[in-house]
């Protein structure tokens, strides 16, 4: 089994992490344009997106049936079928893979929900290091009120209602959420996370992103240059 | 009572205490007989006042039914398949087998985790990878291991249930063999070999699975009179430990005591 840092595939792969209400998926989504502008071929990969994954899932939220361990080990299981049909390939074919949270997401709410940081570094192990993680950073307070204004009702799970720390949803939610925000904070050092300031405009972060992303990219990674594809 | 010990580090709420149970394990390859000795066994100890849990792989409320299609559809991922077993090992752990055990229950697990570690290593994991994912396991009172001398065996017995061979446990997913008898007989032998491997690791106590039924039972029920009655449970049971037989938690492991977090979880 190949594990995280040592991957060499030809491909390039970018993700986006940041707590809910960061706005990584927007600017996900407008990198995503500007690539396929630019003639590259690219994936796209989202959190949570299993077909063999996604009923369970689905059932257990429904049901409360989670616990802080089956809720981190039935997302790596949804996270390694990720990688194997939608990051894998692509990138060994030489294309360019964009990913909607990847496993930090995993690591900032598992380890809040009580799960052991080491052991779910671990699980994760199998995992390809991406050329660059973007990390969103938005303090709590805005983080939470996007959310809360987007979203008049929190579902169990996201709002950390599972664990008890008040019976208050919105309260619930911001204990979680702060608690998220400083696994990020540590994680940004240990895994090298490119951070980006998300209270700044969209067209700044988005360009400050795409300035990035370029000092990775060749022409030979062009849609016309991928051969077999 | 005994004290949990772990492989590795418990699951976030769980509430390391002493526990009046005991957790014997069945492994062993497919097609060894482990189903009938667990079947057996349970209903000796039940005549002898001893209520029983038994469980196995993919018996998960959470991911049971998920892995059954998800196998159905052969087109589970060798990781993906590692990850969904563990997720079904812990949801039962959690749910079934620790709450029983604290109730006194003799837990009969038809395969742990060394079944899953040896079917992971067989198809090109990390040991040390899948092992520290399997450390949130708790440590059993006992592990038989039934053992047969040769894959050939196995197959033989295979056929003689009538069931014939399944895509999976002919290990066809691996590419071993042209057909799936060929195929089965080279991926049992591989995964014979892991077992061997675990045997002093982890403590196995090998039953010679090669016999006549009634012999391995009689060896099996021996040896588990030793584990349930050293505590003098079953000649004078103490009030506690008088659980009615249909007192069975399988069926509806919701209603099963849950240990809530304690402080220690808090980050």
């Amino acid at each position: 089994m190949i594990s995280y840092g040592y991957h060499r595939y030809p491909g390039r792969l970018f993700v986006v992490e940041g707590t809910d209400g960061s706005g990584k998926s927007t600017q996900l989504l407008l990198l995503y344009q500007w690539l396929k502008a630019e003639g590259y071929h690219v994936f796209f990969s989202e959190w949570n997106s299993s077909p063999l994954v996604k009923d369970t899932t689905k059932r257990a939220k429904k049901r409360r049936l989670f616990t802080p361990a089956t809720f981190s080990l039935l997302h790596a299981t949804d996270f390694a079928d990720r990688t194997e049909r939608d990051i894998v390939p692509p990138l060994k074919a030489g294309a360019i893979v964009l990913a909607d949270r990847y496993i930090y997401t995993a690591f900032a709410r598992d380890v809040a929900r009580g799960c052991d940081r080491a052991w779910v570094r671990e699980v994760y192990k199998f995992a390809v290091k991406p050329t660059v993680a973007f990390y969103f950073r938005a303090p709590l307070d805005i983080a939470v009120d996007r959310i809360e204004s987007a979203r008049p009702q929190l579902k169990y799970y996201e709002a950390g209602m599972d664990m008890e720390w008040s019976d208050d949803e919105n309260e619930s939610f911001k204990i979680f959420q702060g608690k998220i925000l400083d696994e990020y904070d540590h994680m940004v050092g240990e895994f090298g996370l490119t951070q980006i300031d998300a209270t700044q405009a969209i067209r700044t972060q988005q360009r400050q992103m795409r300035e990035i992303v370029n000092r990775y990219l060749k022409e030979t990674l062009k849609e016309k240059a991928v051969p077999g594809l | 009572m005994k004290e949990m010990k772990f492989y590795g580090r418990a699951m976030p709420g769980i509430e390391i205490e002493p526990y009046s149970g005991k957790l014997i394990v069945i492994e062993g390859t497919d097609g060894v007989g482990r189903s009938t000795h667990v079947a057996l066994l349970r209903s000796w100890l039940e005549a002898a006042g001893h209520a029983v849990l038994d469980t196995g792989m993919t018996r998960s409320i959470l991911a049971g039914r998920g892995i059954k299609d998800a196998r159905a559809g052969h087109t589970l991922g060798r990781l993906t398949m590692q990850l969904y077993y563990a997720t079904d090992f812990a949801d039962r752990l959690q749910n079934q087998m620790l709450p029983a055990l604290r109730a006194g229950f003799v837990v009969l697990t038809d395969r742990y985790i060394y079944s899953a570690i040896a079917r992971a290593v067989v198809r090109g994991a990390d040991p040390d990878w899948i092992r520290s994912i399997y450390g949130i396991a708790l440590v059993p009172d006992s592990i038989f291991y039934l053992r047969v001398r040769s894959p050939e065996e196995l197959a033989g017995r295979v056929l003689a249930s009538g069931r014939g061979f399944d895509y999976w446990e002919s290990g066809m997913d691996l590419g071993l063999g042209n057909d799936y008898y060929d195929s089965f007989i080279a991926y049992q032998k591989l995964l014979l070999r892991e077992f061997d491997r675990m045997k002093g690791e982890y403590g196995f106590e090998v039953i010679d699975a090669s016999r006549p039924v009634r012999r391995v039972a009689g060896e099996l029920k021996r040896s588990v009179a030793r584990i349930v009655e050293n505590e003098g449970s079953a000649a004078n049971p103490s009030p506690k430990e008088v659980v009615k037989p249909e007192a069975r938690v399988e069926a509806k492991p919701n209603v099963m005591p849950v240990v809530k977090e304690t402080s220690k979880s808090a980050p």
